[in-house]
């Protein structure tokens, strides 16, 4: 793949993938909008942004025969991105939708956050980093990000590279292999947000 | 670790414009939208907030541009609100860039429409406005629902239609002080901290606010989640940097820009 290759963006009609584009588009990069799944060869790197439900995100990538593409993909080596929803699709299920199954590259339940706190988790927090990561390359423990779930995973895992905390500790970026996500919105994080795209772009250069 | 207290600048405008007045009355411009959002994105601000507040139908296209020229210069959630009134009209607003829509008269006559709002987008995506003034008829404080821009009554307890928002599927609630806005005396704490406390999800303050001590008011007294005003920024009176040093230097978290 050259640099030049586009990034796919996997759209099955989330609000933010237009943000997400825009963001990228501002760092220079080319992005292409995949519904289908023969398109997802030709790309570079793959970002599944997400917002909302979770079945329905899980619905979708089922609906328009994505999962085994993106599958396929990511076990080939593609960067991949996942952001939101995006994160919480890779794990095995979640409480949201107990009856769908995730796409399991990583086992756990997804689940709520207490109710002891005010939910969702709305607006900018700091990050608890685990260890070094890629993705947060010239970030640190000052930079806020901005967050919008109530659910999220646990952040005790082995691919977790930072913790956010809101009533509890919770996955908010992780980092296996090619594999990326961040529970946050990166492209709805001002400068920090931005940095961190750019650096998953460098990734997949 | 804690989330941060947010500052939401709003930019009320007839479509097109920014306009301002008291009380929903004496109209008058206040700048572009778009050239607004930018400053505010560069200097800080958590969110913004966008409404048209004149909603007539046929200036709907005219809305929908604005929020696509607003969101194109923001790195930061856009919510826009105004005229909502059913699932196609916030899936134009959604797709000309919003992150979340605010409802406000259109909830209150229809409140079905928060769940189908909620069940499309999620929770996190659905702001339930509500302009609320004090009933000082009755023995204990009470907040009284305001609707039509504040003209109407709607009988209902400001407290109780928050709650039953959030059961219906609400994200967050914009709070806006009837008795407040436009006067500049500061945010209605009383009111704030009433139904912040007793709720389950972030409360954005609104109305009222002249200066930083304001804020840090609302933020602590007031237990507000996020705090939003309108005029003050866009006259330059307040600059949304010097806001949040201020706060920071009243121990109260907040995102400083770099």
């Amino acid at each position: 793949m050259t640099a030049a290759a586009p990034i796919a963006l996997i759209d099955y009609g989330a609000g933010n993938v237009a943000s997400v584009e825009r963001a990228l588009q501002k760092l220079g990069v080319s992005t292409i909008r995949v519904p289908m799944p023969g398109e997802l060869d030709e790309a570079r790197a793959i970002i599944l942004p997400g917002v909302g439900h979770y079945a329905a995100i899980i619905r979708a990538l089922d609906e328009h025969n994505l999962r085994a593409a993106l599958l396929d993909a990511i076990s080939r080596g593609i960067p991949f991105l996942g952001i939101c929803l995006g994160l919480q699709a890779l794990y095995s299920n979640s409480e949201e939708a107990p009856d769908l199954s995730g796409l399991d590259l990583f086992r756990g339940l997804v689940r709520s956050l207490p109710s002891t706190v005010k939910l969702p988790h709305m607006g900018w927090n700091r990050l608890c980093v685990q260890r070094r990561s890629k993705l947060l390359e010239g970030l640190s423990e000052s930079d806020y990000f901005y967050f919008a779930h109530t659910f999220a995973a646990n952040g005790a895992a082995d691919e977790v590279v930072a913790t956010c905390e809101h009533g509890a500790s919770f996955t908010a970026v992780l980092e296996h292999k090619n594999i990326f996500a961040t529970q946050f919105h990166p492209e709805k994080s001002g400068a920090a947000g931005a940095r961190l795209l750019q650096n998953f772009v460098s990734l997949a250069a | 670790m804690s989330l941060a207290s947010r500052i939401i600048p709003c930019l009320d405008t007839d479509g097109a414009r920014v306009v301002k007045g008291v009380n929903f009355v004496g109209l008058r411009d206040a700048g572009d939208p778009a050239e607004l959002a930018a400053r505010y994105n560069s200097e800080g601000a958590d969110e913004l907030v966008v409404l048209d507040i004149a909603a007539s139908r046929d200036r709907r296209p005219t809305f929908l541009e604005t929020i696509r020229r607003v969101a194109a210069e923001l790195a930061i959630p856009l919510t826009a609100g105004g005229g909502i009134r059913s699932l196609d009209d916030a899936r134009s607003v959604i797709r000309a860039g919003a992150d979340k829509i605010t409802v406000n008269t259109a909830a209150v006559e229809r409140p079905e429409l928060i769940s189908e709002l909620s069940g499309e987008f999620g929770a996190q995506a659905v702001v339930l406005a509500i302009d609320a003034k004090l009933d000082s008829a009755s023995g204990a404080p009470h907040w009284d629902v305001r609707v039509r821009g504040g003209r109407e009554s709607a009988n209902l307890d400001a407290l109780a239609w928050a709650q039953r928002g959030i059961e219906l599927g609400a994200g967050e609630i914009l709070l806006t002080s009837m008795d407040r806005d436009g006067t500049q005396s500061g945010f209605d704490i009383a009111l704030t901290s009433t139904i912040s406390r007793a709720v389950s999800v972030p409360v954005i303050a609104s109305g009222g606010a002249k200066n930083p001590a304001h804020f840090a008011e609302v933020f602590s007294a007031g237990a507000a989640d996020a705090a939003l005003a309108a005029s003050i920024f866009h006259d330059n009176v307040q600059s949304i940097r010097a806001l949040k040093q201020f706060l920071a230097s009243e121990c109260i978290e907040v995102r400083l820009p770099c």
